[in-house]
């Protein structure tokens, strides 16, 4: 038996952080014992319409707690129901789910990039990484989280509209800030995800990428949430890898975007 | 209180099986059920050659639905030989194999190849409606069934199941067909061919455009069409589309289902095969029903 159960836990609390941006924490001592930064879990809606759970990414773990913190965006009816739940309330949850980034990095001079809700999973992976961290947090215009990164590493934001830091994408924020690194990590959307491993193979660097699809089951059955490998898969023998079960992270030079 | 049942000479524990295509080989869902507890796994669909699958998004959510476009990705047939039978021979349940393929020939490679494999019945996926070539194309005229199905029982050492899609005017004649070409066991139904638009993005919701729609919100016609077949051939039948629970199972048995399949229920409630054989247990207990079979067809 894996370490994941479906189960019913507690809402410790539901804050909006913007208009559609919301941070909830769940308290499931296991889950919090088992989970890595990048790992994420299913959220399952009480509306029975709604079958299929909604894959959130883990954004902070508190192991002596024992609760894990979801941030998520609503995009849909599904996380709106989530964004209406309160403190006290229970929620269906399974995970930790997937793999999470590699923390064993001996200290190498990285940097975190985190694009829109890609933001979330990097705050409790710049906890566990040593050395020099500069966090890079591209947004289309309202931040979160942003204040919450600045006690682990330097922090650069982009915005779209050019609001705050670089205008542009979290490519010309690196670019203007002169920032490099031996090891890039990185959640987001595809084109970004596109771009920085461009950017970190024409630089010669490292680079862990964490993918999103659309999913159904969450644990590798359904095969809805492949990516492009490059070479032919171990376990679906062609080039395919299934995002929730051999990812969601993946080393850039293992997929095509 | 027996659960057992006969599909072609194969006799099942219990009545339970999963859908092809929502349980993989079983691998992933051993992690959450025991499945020596089920009647039978029945594979994901596999082909002759390994399958790459269609661009993603492959799934949408709809109202008490959702609708899939995998395209039947695929190991192959050897990959599937080497790893997947030992896997599921561990177990005290029946082996189905799903089997697809563009052509005929396609089908017969996999059907020979099983010939000599320790897996107790053919699953033959006429009905898939997410690939261009093969699947569905097979399953919506009554002659082609006849002649696949003739095909498959030449070469098959195994009982042959034909598994029918509802995207037909009357699947009583896709039924019949089956039946006039040796077809051993009918399995129905398959999903039937949706499609869902993302206004804000204005843009189809899948990247094939439409998909299969499963999930509860088709059970009514899947329970309509076990009942129709039922009544028109003499074929054990394993009825499927939507069921979650045991009383959704109990109708399918009572339309005139032997067998029933648990297919997208898996993917947001891993425990669900499971819980549907507990129920049945439960149903036949507390009714005071010695055997199953005094369920099968009881509702004329």
């Amino acid at each position: 038996m894996s370490n994941s159960k479906k189960k019913t836990v507690l809402i410790q609390s539901m804050d909006a952080l913007t208009d559609d941006v919301f941070s909830m924490w769940l308290k499931d001592e296991e889950i919090a014992a088992n989970a890595t930064p990048g790992q994420f879990v299913s959220l399952y809606c009480n509306e029975g319409s709604r079958l299929l759970p909604r894959p959130i990414s883990i954004c902070e773990i508190d192991k002596a707690v024992g609760a894990i913190r979801l941030v998520y965006r609503v995009v849909g009816k599904g996380t709106e129901e989530f964004s209406k739940m309160k403190k006290g309330d229970t929620i269906e949850v399974m995970g930790p789910l997937g793999n999470g980034f590699p923390l064993d990095n001996e200290g190498k001079k990285v940097i975190l990039i985190g694009g829109g809700i890609g933001i979330p999973p990097m705050l409790e992976l710049s906890k566990h990484l040593t050395g020099e961290k500069q966090v890079v947090l591209g947004y289309r215009d309202e931040l979160f989280l942003e204040k919450e990164f600045e006690s682990y590493g330097k922090v650069y934001i982009s915005t779209e509209d050019g609001s705050v830091g670089t205008k542009g994408n979290v490519i010309d924020a690196i670019k203007e800030n002169g920032l490099d690194a031996e090891v890039i990590y990185a959640c987001g959307p595809t084109p970004m995800l596109r771009g920085i491993k461009a950017y970190a193979i024409e630089h010669g660097i490292t680079a862990w990428l964490s993918l999103e699809e659309k999913m159904a089951c969450g644990i590798g059955a359904c095969l809805a949430c492949v990516c492009k490998s490059k070479e032919v898969d171990h376990h679906t023998n062609v080039d395919n890898k299934r995002i929730c079960k051999e990812g969601p992270v993946f080393n850039a030079l293992e997929v095509e975007l | 209180m027996n659960t057992k049942v006969n599909l072609a000479g194969v006799i099942l524990n219990n009545p339970v099986m999963t859908a092809s295509g929502t349980f993989g080989s079983g691998a992933e869902y051993s992690d959450f059920v025991d499945l020596n507890r089920l009647g039978a796994v029945v594979t994901k669909g596999v082909a002759n050659i390994p399958w790459k699958g269609n661009p993603t998004p492959r799934i949408a959510e709809t109202y008490g639905g959702m609708l899939n476009a995998i395209g039947l990705q695929n190991p192959g047939i050897d990959v599937f030989v080497e790893r997947d039978i030992p896997f599921l021979k561990k177990y005290d349940t029946k082996i189905i194999v799903n089997v697809c393929g563009k052509t005929t020939e396609d089908y017969c490679e996999v059907v020979e190849r099983l010939a000599d494999e320790k897996v107790d019945l053919l699953e033959i996926n006429i009905s898939c409606p997410n690939v261009k070539e093969g699947g569905i194309a097979f399953g919506q005229n009554p002659n082609s069934i006849e002649q696949i199905t003739k095909e498959m029982k030449k070469r098959a050492k195994q009982p042959i199941i034909m598994k029918l899609s509802p995207n037909v005017t009357d699947i009583t004649e896709m039924a019949k067909a089956a039946e006039a070409g040796g077809a051993d066991v009918l399995s129905l139904i398959n999903t039937l061919t949706g499609m869902k638009i993302d206004v804000n993005k204005r843009a189809f919701a899948l990247a094939n455009k439409t998909g299969g729609l499963s999930g509860p919100a088709i059970k009514p016609i899947a329970v309509r069409m076990v009942y129709q077949v039922a009544n028109a051939v003499k074929l054990p039948i394993i009825g499927m589309g939507g069921i979650q629970n045991a009383e959704d199972a109990l109708e399918f048995i009572m339309a005139g289902a032997t067998a029933v399949s648990v297919g997208t229920a898996n993917f947001y409630n891993p425990y669900a095969t499971i819980e549907v054989v507990e129920g049945i247990e439960e149903y036949l207990k507390k009714n005071h029903i010695d055997n199953i079979q005094n369920l099968i067809g009881c509702v004329k």
